[in-house]
C-alpha cells in the first residue's frame, strides 16, 4: 500500500482485496500521470439544451455517492473540488418528458495525464430523460481516466444512462456508476465497452423507494490484450423492489474479462426481486474471462435468481449454420453477433446506439482461434 | 441427372463402430426411405454423411456426382447440395432465419434481392407463420414448428439430396401434412432426391417413398417398394430383422 505523490491521503487498494481481485491494479502507478482534463462535447437539442449546465459546483456532488466508495471515487471527489473540476450536471423539471437523449462525449487527447469527470442525473418527480456519455481517446493515448456518473431517480421518475467506452489501447478507465431510486422511479444503466487497455466499471443500483425498478445491462467485448472489468451491486433497500441484470460479453486473443456481481436484499426490503444473469464468450484459446455472481438475502418473501456461464462457441450452433453452407468464419460472427443481440435489443434506439453492432462486428477477427 | 452414392461405409462414433457397411445410390427426384428400429444407426448414417463433428469414418465413401464428400467439411458438403433436416434442430439465440438464408444464398453466389419476398411466399406455402419467422432460430418453437422452421429453409436452398433425420418426431398431424408435402413438391418442381430417415411409416403416407430400406444393427438388411412399409406397419421390425 502505498500514497501517491499527487493525492495525498489516497491509498490505492491491492489485488488482495476481494472487490479488486482478478483486476490488473496492481500494475498502475499513479506518479506516471499528472492531473489532466477530457474535452467535453455536449450535444444536446433544443427540448434538453436548457437542463444541461456544464462547469456545475462542486456542492452538486453527492446527491446518489455522498462518500466515495473507494479511492478512484475520492480521486474523482479531489479533482471535484480543484483546478480540474469538470462537472456535469442534467436536472430535468418535474413532470416533463424529454424527448431528445442528451450526448456527453468526453474525449482524452493527451497522454500521461488522469482526468476525473462528473456526471450528476439528477431527475425530479415523474420525469423522463436519456442520458449517454461517450469515451473516446485515440490509439496512442496513454492516459487515465476515472469518471463518476450519479443518478438519482425521484419518485416514478425515468432515467436512461448509457456508458460508451470506446477508449484507444492504451487508455485505463476506472468508473463509477452509482443510481439512487426513489419511489416508483425506474432506472436503467446501460454500458457497452469495446475500450481501453484495462477498463473497469463499478456499477451499483440503489432501490431506496418502495417500488423502484432499475435495470443494468452491459456489452462487453475485449480482444487483443485488453482486459474488462466489471463489479456490480444490486442494492435492494425498500420493500417491493426490482432489479434486472443482464451483462453479455466476449474475449478474444489474450483478452481478459471479469464479472462480480452482487445481489444484496436487505432487511427491509421484503416483496423485492432481483435477477442477475452473466454470459461470457471464450473466443480463441488464450482467452480468459471469470464470473463470480453473488447473492446476500437478510430476509424472506423474495425472488432471486443469477445464472452464468463462461465457455467457447457452442459446437452445435456453429455446425447448424455450417450445415446450409455457410464458412465456418461466418457462422462463428453470426453466433457472437447473435448473442450481443439480446443486449442490443434492449438498448434505445437511437442515433449513437445504431452503429454499434457494425463496431462489434468489425472487432471480430474471423477464424480467431 | 445427379447421384449420391453411399459405398460400404463403415462409421461410428471413437470407440464404437455403429454403421457397418451401407450402400445406398439415390438419384434426383427419387425418395429414398430408410427405417429401422432405434440404436439401428439411423442417426449415425445422417450425421456421418453431413459431416457432423464426433463421428468417425474407417471405411467405404460418400460421393455426390462423384466427388468426395467425406472430404469435405460440413459447409462444402452444403455447397456441393447437400441439405440435412435435423431431428432436433439447433437453438441459436439472436441469429434470425434471414439472415442464415442471405449468408447461405451469398456463400454460394446466389442474388440475395429478392430474398424477403422468397421468406414470405415460402412461410406462406407451408403455412408458417411470419411472426415465428422472425423470431431467433428455433428459439421458443413448438416441435412442428421447427420442422417448418428447417422444411422453410430446405425449400428455399433448393439443394439436390436432401435427409430428413425423423422429420416427423414430435410433429403434429398438420405440420407433418404440410411439411412432408412441401418436401413432396420439390422433389417434382427442383428434382431434389431425399433420403427419409423415420421410425413409422406414417410419414411415408405423406411422402410416398420410391425404394425403402430397413437399417438393422448398422446395415441395410432388406430393400424394397413402398409396399415394404406397409409390411411394416404389421409384422413389426423383430419380423423383418431376424
Amino acid at each position: 500500500m502505498s500514497s501517491t505523490a499527487h493525492y495525498p491521503g489516497v491509498v490505492l487498494p491491492t489485488a488482495e482485496e476481494e472487490i479488486w481481485r482478478y483486476s490488473r491494479i496492481e500494475e498502475l502507478s499513479l506518479d506516471s500521470f499528472v492531473a489532466g482534463s477530457v474535452e467535453n462535447r455536449v450535444d444536446a437539442p433544443a427540448d434538453v439544451a436548457g437542463i444541461v449546465v456544464q462547469g456545475a459546483a462542486v456542492g452538486e456532488c453527492g446527491i446518489a455517492m455522498p462518500i466515495p466508495v473507494d479511492a478512484f471515487a475520492e480521486i474523482n471527489a479531489i479533482h471535484c473540488s480543484g483546478a480540474h473540476a469538470d462537472i456535469i450536471t442534467v436536472k430535468t423539471a418535474r413532470g416533463k418528458s424529454y424527448a431528445s437523449p442528451i450526448v456527453i462525449t468526453r474525449t482524452l487527447s493527451i497522454s500521461g495525464v488522469l482526468a476525473a469527470p462528473r456526471l450528476i442525473i439528477d431527475a425530479a418527480e415523474n420525469s423522463e430523460v436519456t442520458v449517454v456519455e461517450h469515451f473516446l481517446s485515440a490509439d496512442d493515448i496513454s492516459s487515465l481516466i476515472a469518471p463518476v456518473v450519479e443518478i438519482r431517480a425521484a419518485q416514478s421518475a425515468r432515467v436512461t444512462y448509457i456508458a460508451i467506452n470506446e477508449l484507444g489501447n492504451k487508455t485505463w478507465k476506472i468508473a463509477h456508476q452509482q443510481s439512487l431510486g426513489e419511489r416508483d422511479s425506474t432506472t436503467r444503466l446501460f454500458t457497452v465497452a469495446l475500450g481501453g487497455d484495462y477498463a473497469r466499471v463499478r456499477t451499483e443500483a440503489r432501490l431506496v423507494g418502495i417500488g423502484a425498478t432499475t435495470q443494468q445491462v452491459a456489452l462487453y467485448f475485449a480482444d487483443k490484450t485488453q482486459m474488462h472489468d466489471f463489479r456490480t451491486l444490486q442494492t435492494h433497500i425498500a420493500p417491493r423492489t426490482s432489479s434486472d441484470l443482464l451483462f453479455k460479453g466476449a474475449v478474444q486473443d489474450t483478452a481478459k474479462s471479469v464479472y462480480t456481481g452482487l445481489i444484496r436484499i436487505e432487511h427491509e426490503a421484503h416483496g423485492s426481486q432481483a435477477y442477475q444473469t452473466n454470459r461470457n464468450l471464450t473466443l480463441s484459446h488464450g482467452a480468459w474471462a471469470e464470473s463470480v455472481p453473488n447473492l446476500e438475502i437478510e430476509t424472506n418473501d423474495v425472488k432471486c435468481s443469477h445464472a452464468s456461464t463462461v465457455g467457447p462457441i457452442d459446437d452445435e450452433q456453429r455446425f447448424y449454420l455450417e450445415s446450409r453452407g455457410i464458412h465456418p468464419d461466418i457462422a462463428e460472427r453470426l453466433v457472437v453477433l447473435g448473442f450481443f443481440n439480446e443486449v442490443l435489443e434492449r438498448l434505445p434506439q437511437i442515433d449513437v446506439v445504431s452503429g454499434l453492432r457494425a463496431k462489434v462486428a468489425a472487432k471480430l477477427h474471423a477464424g480467431a482461434q | 441427372m445427379s447421384t449420391l452414392k453411399i459405398e460400404n461405409l463403415v462409421a461410428g462414433i471413437p470407440g464404437k463402430q455403429i454403421l457397418n457397411g451401407i450402400n445406398l445410390t439415390l438419384s434426383s427426384g427419387e425418395v429414398h426411405a430408410i427405417m429401422g428400429p432405434n440404436g439401428a444407426g439411423k442417426s449415425t448414417l445422417s450425421g456421418v454423411v453431413m459431416g457432423k463433428p464426433g463421428y468417425v469414418v474407417h471405411s467405404g465413401s460418400v460421393t455426390l456426382d462423384g466427388e468426395d464428400l467425406l472430404a469435405l467439411p460440413a459447409w462444402q458438403r452444403a455447397q456441393a447440395g447437400l441439405h440435412l433436416i435435423m431431428q432436433y434442430p439447433t437453438e441459436v439465440p439472436g441469429v434470425h432465419l434471414d439472415d442464415v438464408i442471405r449468408e447461405a444464398y451469398a456463400s454460394r453466389g446466389r442474388n440475395t434481392s429478392t430474398l424477403d419476398a422468397e421468406i414470405v411466399a415460402e412461410a406462406a406455402r407451408i403455412h408458417f407463420d411470419m411472426a415465428l419467422v422472425e423470431r431467433s432460430m428455433n428459439v421458443d418453437l413448438s416441435g412442428g414448428e421447427k420442422k417448418r422452421n428447417e422444411t422453410l429453409q430446405l425449400a428455399l436452398l433448393k439443394p439436390k439430396f436432401a435427409i430428413l433425420d425423423e422429420l416427423d418426431s414430435g410433429l403434429d398431424i398438420d405440420a407433418l401434412r404440410d411439411c412432408a408435402r412441401r418436401v413432396e413438391a420439390a422433389t417434382q418442381e427442383d428434382n431434389l432426391g431425399v433420403l427419409v430417415i423415420t421410425h413409422y411409416a406414417r410419414l411415408l403416407e405423406e411422402l410416398r417413398p420410391d425404394v425403402v430400406h430397413i437399417l438393422a444393427a448398422g446395415k441395410i438388411v432388406k430393400s424394397g417398394g413402398p409396399e415394404l412399409a406397409d409390411e411394416l406397419e404389421t409384422t413389426g421390425y423383430a419380423g423383418l430383422t431376424q
